[in-house]
């Protein structure tokens, strides 16, 4: 029901409106705090499913959206990273059913490896980029989305973060649109990029953008709130609300389009008051920007760009708090549950003295007391080229130490090229790769990808067999063992492997403690839909 | 207009801060109240510390509280008790878990339903409002128990 109220998260919003957009297709691949999206989309009755990682994700989308449907993409703010490539030229070819991409950020890292600000990917390819500061906005912004989306032919970022994420806010819906028929309609100078067609293909984007940018500058994504003429605040997101709350008397200019951004407006506003001061999280972005177009304005001071803002910080920085800022609160770390599967490998990792190279995922976890088994973790996949440098120029008596962990997961998100670079450019010491096939994407909440054999929804789908990819790639020794029924056993295992100088992939399998009954009954429920042939594929 | 009640609901990944937090913000919902509600859920599975903001009234601008603007700190964890003491606001209360007899309960796993329960005490929040928000929480089976849990803990903090 449409005008019904309802206490939402933002990525339940943002589904909410793709259900009521009459999004065709979502996809994405999990990540804090962007999963609920795609999974809310699913439940909502949506077509959602998981990508092996956020490039694939992303030119799925690109493909429907060609075909005149509507899609949806999802990926926290690390995955726009893997997405880049298509998404830059996505920029060039543009899109006929509208495509919004979300980039959920993660300022403060509550769970993430960086705090990259994904603000400079809409600078850098070229695409609008629009964000909300609660459930409604998040709601509205995305309807909004895909109607720019098509109507300048352009993908579309929609930037969260993880306050507005994970926030629960009060929703309405608006009126659900009905969706259409995609169809084919060739378009060989639009989307075969070329140089020949690229070319002009570049110089139509910066047209649209200058477009966009002449609409934005008297559109409604620009919301001017009346106050005294002493304090101006440009501002964008939840950092917006964090002023309205600290300083209720300033005047407020919250964007809501992020890119292109709408200088003049700006420009007006600073003028319209005594003291204007550009209030942002993360990096100094809009600061820049307005300060590069030859503005006056007051930003914040660089210890500022580390963290999450908040009510207390904006009062800081308006000099409303002098006191100095609190450590914050320092609570307990997460570890490894009891009867986490990785207990014995860790424990053989570090009987061994391994050097490892480590990876993302419940199992970094393994860096922590007792083990602190884990040397390096950089980016989802890179623990397979990081311990094969480690291998090629260390002395062969540590180089024989080095070991790649890896989850289920990550390894079919992208492990799989470096699987393919070990084969290819072998360390002479040989290599040593451990894929911790615990069944579930964990760390994330339990998605289901790729090497689970479930879709989205847990229905039977084909499965990607990790030892069946390892052996075609042609690893010499590949063992599928259980660590826990036999810990000795996986010791010896190991220890052998490493003694020689071959190539070896050691799949570790035993489900997740906190998913393994999930997955029976899923599996149950799959062998019975299909009446007993669930065997066979 | 309204003063906003913020409260901080705390405790470690697994006893249902987060389950509560839900609860509470849609009681408050129910009542006809502004709502928001923040949280960090990463991790939270793997037993780390977890907090939950929830904040309502006439009209909830951001969703963190201030540090040090807690009306009512709930926590779930004697372990975090002195963790999150900084977020209690002068004259503020926190809730602590020993306010209620973990004996007294049919499953120690409905504490958090139990501390809400504490914490209703305090609040101007129906009595409808709260079961229908304990109840959409929750699946069928657990309603009993937790409503149970709820009342325990009501009596303990009106006994204090
Ligand atoms: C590019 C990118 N996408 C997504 C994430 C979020 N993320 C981190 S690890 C991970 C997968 C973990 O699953 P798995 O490898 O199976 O390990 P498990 O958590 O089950 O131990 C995800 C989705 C990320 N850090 N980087
Ligand atoms: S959630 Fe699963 S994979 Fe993660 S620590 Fe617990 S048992 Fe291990």
């Amino acid at each position: 029901m449409p005008t019904e109220r309802k206490l939402l998260s933002g990525d339940e919003a943002v589904a909410a409106a793709a259900v009521d957009a009459a999004v065709h297709l979502g996809t994405g691949y999990p990540g804090t705090p962007s999963t609920e999206i795609l999974e809310a989309f699913g439940a909502l009755g949506g077509w959602a499913q998981w990508a092996p990682n956020e490039k694939v994700a992303l030119e799925v989308a690109l493909g429907a959206s060609f075909g005149g449907a509507r899609t949806l993409v999802t990926m926290k703010h690390v995955g726009v990273n893997v997405a880049a490539d298509p998404l830059f030229t996505a920029a060039y070819t543009g899109v006929t059913g509208g495509l919004v991409l979300v980039s959920a950020d993660d300022p403060g890292m509550a769970s993430s490896q960086n705090e990259q600000d994904n603000r400079h990917y809409a600078r850098a390819a070229g695409v609008p980029m629009l964000e909300p500061s609660d459930s409604q906005e998040a709601y509205d912004l995305a309807r909004t989305a895909w109607e720019l989306s098509e109507r300048f032919q352009l993908p579309v970022i929609l930037r969260m973060t993880t306050r507005v994420c994970h926030g629960k806010s009060i929703v309405t819906r608006s009126a659900a649109e009905s969706p259409r028929t995609p169809s084919f309609v060739r378009d060989i100078p639009g989307r075969v990029m070329v140089p020949a067609h690229a070319r002009p293909a570049h110089l139509r984007l910066r047209k649209k953008l200058d477009e966009l940018k002449a609409w934005g500058e008297a559109s409604d994504l620009i919301v001017e709130r009346p106050g005294g003429r002493a304090l101006g605040v440009v501002s964008s997101g939840v950092t917006a609300r964090h002023v309205r709350e600290a300083v209720p008397d300033a005047r407020l200019l919250e964007l809501k389009l992020l890119h292109p951004l709408p200088i003049e407006r700006i420009r007006t506003f600073a003028r319209s008051v005594d003291r204007c001061f550009v209030l942002e999280e993360g990096d100094p972005y809009f600061a820049d920007e307005i300060r590069a177009a030859g503005i006056a304005v007051e930003a914040k001071a660089p210890e500022y760009r580390f963290g999450e803002m908040s009510v207390d910080r904006v009062r800081r920085l308006l000099g409303l708090d002098t006191a100095p800022e609190p450590l914050p609160t320092k609570g307990k770390p997460p570890q490894l549950c009891d009867a986490c599967p990785y207990h014995p490998v860790y424990s053989a990792l570090q009987k061994l003295d391994c050097i490892v190279a480590g990876d993302i995922g419940c199992y970094s976890l393994g860096v922590m007391e007792p083990y602190r088994a884990m040397d390096t973790l950089v980016a989802m996949g890179a623990s397979l080229g990081v311990g094969l440098g480690l291998r090629h120029v260390l002395p062969d008596a540590e180089a024989r130490r080095v070991v790649s962990i890896i989850g289920d997961s990550t390894f079919v998100h992208t492990g799989v090229n470096g699987l393919i670079e070990m084969v290819y450019n072998p360390p002479k010491t040989g290599h040593v790769v451990i894929i911790l096939d615990n069944g579930t994407t964990a760390m994330t909440g339990q998605q289901e990808h790729p090497g689970t054999g479930r879709t989205l929804g847990h229905d039977a789908t084909g499965k990607f067999s990790l030892e069946g990819f390892a052996r075609a790639a042609g690893v010499e020794n590949v063992d599928v063992v259980d660590p826990v029924k036999d810990p000795a056993g996986f010791l010896s295992l190991l220890e052998g492997r490493l003694s020689k100088p071959e190539l070896s992939v050691i799949v570790a399998r035993r489900p997740c403690i906190l998913a393994a009954a999930d997955i029976r009954a899923w599996d149950r429920a799959n062998a019975e839909k299909c009446g007993g042939c669930a065997g066979e594929a | 207009m309204g003063r906003v009640v913020n409260v901080v609901l705390a405790g470690l990944g697994g006893q249902g801060v987060i389950k509560a937090s839900d609860i509470l913000a849609d009681a408050a919902f129910r009542d006809g109240r502004d709502v928001k509600k923040a949280e960090i859920h990463g991790m939270s599975q793997r037993g780390g510390s977890v907090t939950s903001d929830v904040r309502f009234g006439d009209e909830v601008l951001s969703p963190m509280i201030p540090r040090g603007e807690a009306d009512f700190v709930v926590v779930c964890a004697a372990s975090e008790v002195e963790v999150v003491r900084p977020l209690v606001r002068e004259g503020g209360l926190l809730i602590p878990p020993d306010l209620v007899d973990v004996k007294l309960l049919s499953d120690r796993r409905s504490l958090n339903v139990a501390l809400l329960g504490a914490l209703s005490h305090h609040l101007d929040i129906q009595d409808e409002s709260w079961i229908e928000a304990i109840r959409a929480a929750l699946p069928p089976r657990l309603h009993e128990m937790n409503e149970r849990a709820f009342r325990l803990g009501r009596s303990a903090a009106a006994a204090v």
